[in-house]
């Protein structure tokens, strides 16, 4: 509040004095209207409109005037299947975040080494990319099929007592997705991250041969830091995927072993839809949207909070 | 502008399309063989009366079709009619005035003298007018078993649970499954039910289901079912199939000794080619307690807001509990009919033995008509853990039941 109220009284005070500030750039403002529009609307007041009616016993229909407080949010932290999908969420999360920037930036520095055959390889690895989750989710279901997958055709190769099955294993089962997940995602960001090396001046690289420093070290000490709004990027990307995996465990597991490999998401799909629960569903909602609010206001006040200091 | 006249033009085709009182666009999820078969009955009965049926199949099991539509007509595009299982799921859409009221229909038809057993007209009913019209009886107290997985291990076939559970330890040695289990939640749960009025009895049943007595739930006699449970998921330990006709097909097979699952599995038999009592026996209420739940399918009309679709919607619903349509259409499907008045002298033994179960009056409500969907979805992930995660004991996963009944509506 007290942000704008500051920076309403700044732009007043600017407007006294140059009273035409309002309609310059007239048509960038007009021009942006629907968007506004959009933002207000759908973004803000449906989020609204969902946290509103998680307070509410809404089942099929929503109810606005059926107002029961705390019990949806009561029952949610209550209810094994969430807890195990919100632990699910947190491993697959920080391995899927870890290990994308990682694979990625790695398959991006190899790729600008200056290679023979660049774009056949970048092809390659930013081909999966182009399937769907539900397609990229069959695949690995597949592929990681006692019957017919990995543990199979190791076994016959004469390994017989080899076994990996992590779908049918409700202990690993969250690492089967994830492999499919980071087959999917890498070759993404490696493409953005390919991008931001392009983007860094070659002299920089002259320099750096100059001083005697090695490449490695000029990847870590050097390229990374400049290459900060290119992670920023990034990071947003994952972490966006991260929060809505859902149709990767329908298509490999449905949720299965038992509830183990369980998401939020898929929690909310189903409260909502199959269990006629609305209220069920949109607390639950709103707890996912909590938790990205936790990760970005942090985020979003050293990124932007900065400057107005300066 | 190209936009506007795109949008335009296609309001102007749904409404050309809507006044053309013949067409009837109908949904349902019914996909597999048998299925197809038994909807095709449908569509050419109502294309015989000069309506034309418009097949709205929407493939997967109910759980991804009702979502679709129930958001349909919620969402202002109804269909004419739509299957759904009657009973709670529709309850809120018909308080919003969304659906159509045929009790004019069933009037006409004495639905409520044909209709066996009526809890079925019940549960079409809310404040005492008509809103579905039922189509079939399906029930899930059902066991089958394999000849060959028996021969195979050189024990007679059970002919009740208790043996059941005895032979398991021979079907083992000879390398079979002794339980067939397919491993989503609504077997888990469906399966458990099964247990649940063997084991428990229909009183017991009734108590928890209908009544929602917590205390029965966390009770002694429950915990004897929650046992029985236990030791069941114990002999399903090695079938790690998903679906439930894979899950028969090792039945079939002869890799699995039996299956618990709905009469909708013979079917699967039939297709199969296998004779009952022959190749395969089934056991309604695992040849403990007699009794089937008279769950099934049934129809809804969407209100349209237009007369003449209205009176063919009335039509249709008239057709669906005709004598003939009922007698094809259930034959195709393995279901039993809604009427106790036809004759199904083509049945096969197991249907035979349902009829004669149904004739008895041996008969319980279905989970779908008593639990609502939120209920039912709390206890299918509750079992679903229970079935799946072997160091899950009795007892918790029966603390937890018992909280679901208590907190039930």
């Amino acid at each position: 509040m007290a942000v704008t109220d500051g920076a309403g009284t700044e732009s007043a005070r600017t407007s006294a004095k140059r009273p035409n500030r309002l309609f310059k750039n007239m048509t960038a403002k007009l021009a942006s209207i629907p968007m506004v529009f959009t933002a207000l609307v759908v973004f803000i007041g449906c989020t609204a409109w969902t946290i509103y009616h998680s307070f509410t016993k809404s089942r099929l229909l929503p109810a606005p005037d059926k107002w029961v407080g705390l019990d949806q949010y009561e029952r949610l932290w209550s209810t094994r299947r969430w807890l195990v999908s919100i632990e699910n969420l947190a491993i697959y999360g920080i391995c899927s975040l870890v290990l994308s920037l990682v694979i990625g930036f790695t398959l991006a520095a190899l790729l600008d080494r200056k290679i023979r055959g660049e774009g056949i390889f970048r092809t390659i690895f930013l081909y999966p990319f182009a399937l769907s989750f539900i397609v990229t989710g069959l695949v690995w279901q597949w592929v990681l099929n006692p019957q017919f997958g990995i543990q199979s055709v190791v076994q016959r190769w004469g390994w017989e007592s080899f076994t990996f099955d992590p779908l049918n294993n409700a202990d690993i089962v969250i690492y089967g997705i994830l492999i499919a997940g980071i087959w999917q995602g890498s070759g993404f960001i490696m493409v953005i991250m390919l991008a931001g090396l392009r983007g860094i001046d070659e002299d920089i690289w002259k320099a750096t041969r100059v001083e005697g420093i090695p490449v490695w070290k000029t990847y870590i000490v050097v390229i990374i830091p400049m290459m900060r709004p290119v992670f920023v990027t990034a990071l947003v990307l994952i972490a966006a995927g991260i929060i809505k995996v859902y149709d990767l465990v329908v298509a490999q597991t449905s949720g299965g072993p038992g509830i183990s490999s369980e998401v939020p998401a898929k929690y909310v799909i189903e409260k909502m839809f199959q269990s006629q629960n609305l209220g069920q569903g949109f607390a639950a909602s709103t707890m996912m949207l909590l938790s990205v609010l936790v990760v970005l206001i942090p985020w979003a006040y050293l990124e932007f909070g900065g400057k107005r200091r300066d | 502008m190209n936009f506007m006249k795109a949008t335009t033009a296609g309001i102007a085709f749904c409404a050309a399309g809507a006044v053309s009182a013949a067409e009837l666009e109908v949904t349902h999820w019914w996909t597999s063989g048998g299925e197809a078969a038994a909807v095709a009955e449908f569509a050419k009965a109502l294309d015989a009366t000069g309506h034309t049926w418009v097949d709205g199949a929407i493939a997967g099991s109910g759980g991804t079709a009702r979502p679709i539509i129930i958001s349909r007509i919620i969402g202002g595009d109804p269909m004419h009619a739509t299957q759904l299982n009657h009973g709670r799921q529709a309850e809120e859409l018909i308080e919003a005035g969304l659906l159509l009221d045929i009790t004019d229909v069933a009037e006409a038809g004495g639905w409520k003298d044909i209709i066996n057993p009526s809890s079925l007209l019940d549960s079409c009913t809310v404040d005492g007018k008509i809103y579905c019209a039922p189509v079939n009886i399906h029930s899930w107290q059902w066991i089958w078993l394999s000849h060959k997985a028996y021969e195979d291990a050189g024990v007679p076939v059970p002919s009740n649970w208790d043996e059941y559970v005895a032979s398991a330890g021979a079907l083992e040695a000879a390398g079979k499954i002794p339980l067939a289990m397919g491993q989503q939640a609504w077997q888990s749960s469906g399966a458990f039910g099964v247990i649940n009025v063997a084991v428990g009895g229909v009183e017991l049943w009734n108590k928890i289901n209908v009544q929602k007595d917590a205390e029965a739930a966390g009770g002694a006699e429950m915990a004897k079912v929650f046992e029985a449970a236990a030791a069941a998921r114990a002999m399903a330990a090695n079938s790690n199939v998903q679906d439930w006709n894979q899950a028969t097909n090792l039945v079939i097979t002869g890799q699995a000794g039996g299956q618990i699952m709905g009469d909708w599995a013979q079917g699967e038999f039939q297709v199969a080619e296998q004779v009952a009592g022959e190749d395969y026996t089934c056991l309604p209420g695992l040849g403990v307690n007699e009794v089937i739940s008279t769950g099934g399918d049934a129809f809804y009309f969407p209100k349209q807001g237009d007369a003449d679709i209205e009176a063919a919607q009335k039509e249709l619903a008239a057709l669906l509990l005709s004598p003939e349509v009922q007698v094809n259409f259930n034959l195709k499907k393995g279901s039993l009919p809604v009427r106790g008045d036809i004759d199904l002298t083509a049945a096969n033994d197991c249907m035979k033995k349902g009829l004669e179960i149904l004739a008895a009056g041996n008969i319980l409500l279905s989970g779908d008509q008593v639990l609502s969907a939120d209920t039912s979805g709390q206890i299918e992930d509750l079992m679903v853990e229970f079935w799946n995660d072997p160091s899950y004991s009795a007892a918790d996963a029966q603390a937890k039941y018992a909280q679901i009944i208590g907190d039930a509506d």
